[in-house]
């Protein structure tokens, strides 16, 4: 069996290598500045993030991904304002926040559609809380439910719509509210694999579309590649950034670059980030001597 | 599919057959105790009283003082008194409660100051009614408050939590004195009764709603107010609606000590004035009725809330 020769995920074509230059010289929209949070845990105080700072770009999509237990959406729900940061700060367009408001949307893993209202009302909500009028209100819903592909489906209640769907009213939702940056905290999670990938089509169409930073967190590697201009590789125990990486695939991003060499390179990365090998959890290591009969004659399968 | 399968669904042609024996079976013991004699019956119902002194047409004797007495008539050479088996008099059969279904309407009190029947029933309702209504137009706002904001929970919970503790019933005397002997203590006591539960019920539902909903709301720019009144009341309605159903019920059973309170009235007062003239198939009839009137109750509230949030049936 030949290895793949894959090329150093640092490596960017030309075109890659303009695009993330005129990036960088985008307004910052969010900054985190020495961001740290601990909780007061059974043994005593807990570092769940430990001196996070980035600078997302205005129009940027970020990834951020890592180990489970590592303060991913301990960091999205700071930034939300949802939990309150031990130390450090947040800025959006230079100014600091602490509180949740309307300018950061967000979109959660479980739907958090109100269920008692239509998928009209449900995107009217923020709308109506910022003050606009109802006929207003309702026509930029239409727009959006429009936007997202759900005109037949704008007086069904959540509990008649599939997942998928669900997932695409609340991004309408946040983004009705016109906010600087969209927060989204695994929001293809609960979704099947094939309803996942086409949900990420629809987003990045979305990104490309209308004017809006996104900050995505995830798990799968392969939707962090596929998805962000860059990706943040947080550490566990305490939760800090162990690198950012700029990916090199470049723009726009199609299914048929998954098994490009860059894109392959750049997960491998990321894949020995996140799980070293020398790292081998023993109690992940099923104990199979136990599970047969010694005297059993058990063929080998290969 | 058999009947008998974990959390599964009857079908629902079988599910309307069971749900209609789970009336027929009691109705069946009934019928069975009250027509076939060898069940119980303990009693005789004397049909002629021969030469037995005491003896009259129509009296219930115990079985064994029957036999006694004919055994003894028989050794003396006398007439034998005859009889029929018979059910106490507090078991009437359910023909007779049947009738009196009809006939507990349509008989006229035995005194003029006496109510009918129907008369009784309002006044009850109008108890229940009033007592409930007082007592959801304080509770349920106060159970929303104290379940959203930590700071009504511990101004109110502690002192209800306590009270509620306090039998209702206690309260009696201390409503006559304060509110005269006649509707007012009923209403009292309905109230007493239901208030304390009735908030740490919505309390504890309020708090139930998912937390998520709440911070979606705040990323989308919901003021505090906002987040009362369009997240955590929507939200929790169809749940205190539900509620509210089950504290009816819990007011319905206040309402027997409620109304011997001060003058005695409404259904309470029928029944014991019917079991004292020894109607107990009159009694039978009234407890029927407010079975059947909290079913009914029951059913339309089901009926609204299936109206009410349409999202929650889909």
């Amino acid at each position: 069996m030949t290895r793949l020769e894959l090329p150093d995920y640092k490596f960017q074509t030309e075109r890659v290598k303009e695009r993330f230059l005129r990036l960088k010289r985008r307004n910052i929209t969010m900054e985190i500045r020495n961001l740290t949070k601990t909780f007061q845990g059974i043994d005593g105080p807990v570092t769940a993030l430990k001196n996070i700072n980035l600078k997302v770009h205005k129009r940027e999509f970020v990834c951020v991904i890592g180990p489970s237990g590592c303060g991913k959406s301990t960091l999205i729900r700071t930034l939300a304002g949802l939990e309150e940061a031990t130390s450090g700060e947040i800025f959006l367009d230079d100014k600091v926040v602490t509180k949740p408001g309307p300018e950061r949307g967000m979109v959660y893993q479980e739907y958090t559609l109100f269920p008692w209202l239509t998928v009209k009302k449900n995107i009217m909500f923020g709308l109506l809380e910022s003050g606009a009028t109802k006929s207003i209100a309702e026509s930029e819903a239409r727009q959006w439910i429009s936007l997202v592909g759900l005109e037949k489906f704008e007086n069904h209640y959540p509990s008649q719509l599939s997942g998928g769907m669900k997932q695409r009213v609340a991004i309408a939702r946040a983004l009705a509210n016109q906010p600087k940056v969209l927060l989204m905290d695994e929001p293809f999670g609960a979704l099947d694999a094939q309803t996942r990938a086409k949900m990420q089509v629809y987003l990045m169409e979305i990104w490309k579309n209308i004017d809006i930073t996104i900050l995505f967190i995830t798990h799968d590697l392969n939707e962090a590649v596929y998805l962000a201009d860059r990706v943040v590789v947080l550490r566990a125990n305490p939760g800090e950034i162990q690198e950012v990486i700029e990916v090199p695939v470049p723009q726009p991003r199609n299914p048929s670059q998954f098994i490009t060499p860059e894109f392959l390179a750049t997960k491998h990365h990321i894949e020995t980030l996140i799980h070293p090998i020398e790292q081998v959890n023993e109690a992940d290591n099923l104990n199979l001597v136990r599970m047969v009969n010694v005297a059993s004659d058990i063929g080998d399968i290969f | 599919m058999p009947s008998l399968s974990v959390r599964k669904p009857l079908s629902k042609k079988r599910r309307s057959l069971v749900a209609f024996f789970s009336f027929a079976i009691p109705l069946m013991i009934w019928s069975a105790v009250s027509y076939l004699p060898f069940i119980w019956h303990p009693l005789v119902k004397v049909t002629e009283a021969g030469s037995v002194g005491y003896f009259r047409a129509n009296m219930l004797v115990p079985r064994e003082t029957f036999k006694f007495e004919t055994q003894k008539m028989a050794s003396a050479g006398l007439e034998q008194p005859s009889g029929t088996p018979a059910n106490p008099l507090y078991l009437p059969a359910p023909h007779e409660v049947g009738k009196a279904l009809y006939t507990a309407f349509a008989t006229e009190p035995r005194r003029q100051s006496e109510k009918w029947l129907h008369e009784s029933l309002w006044s009850s309702i109008q108890v229940i009614f009033w007592g409930f209504i007082l007592s959801s137009m304080l509770g349920i706002p106060i159970g929303i408050l104290a379940g959203t904001f930590d700071f009504f929970s511990k101004l109110f919970e502690p002192f209800i939590e306590f009270f509620r503790y306090l039998p209702a019933p206690a309260f009696g005397a201390l409503a006559v004195a304060i509110l005269g002997i006649y509707q007012a203590p009923k209403i009292a006591i309905i109230f007493i009764g239901t208030f304390f539960q009735q908030v740490l019920v919505v309390a504890n539902t309020t708090r139930k709603l998912d937390p998520a909903l709440l911070e979606a709301g705040q990323t989308l720019g919901a003021s505090n107010r906002s987040l009362l009144l369009k997240i955590v009341i929507p939200g929790v309605l169809p749940d205190l609606y539900r509620d509210t159903r089950i504290l009816l019920g819990w007011a319905w059973t206040y309402l027997i000590v409620a109304e011997l309170i001060g003058t005695s009235s409404g259904i309470t007062w029928f029944i014991t004035q019917q079991a004292r003239y020894k109607n107990f198939d009159n009694v039978y009839a009234a407890i029927i009725i407010i079975g059947v009137l909290g079913l009914f109750i029951d059913f339309l509230m089901a009926y609204f809330g299936r109206r009410f949030f349409p999202w929650k049936s889909i």
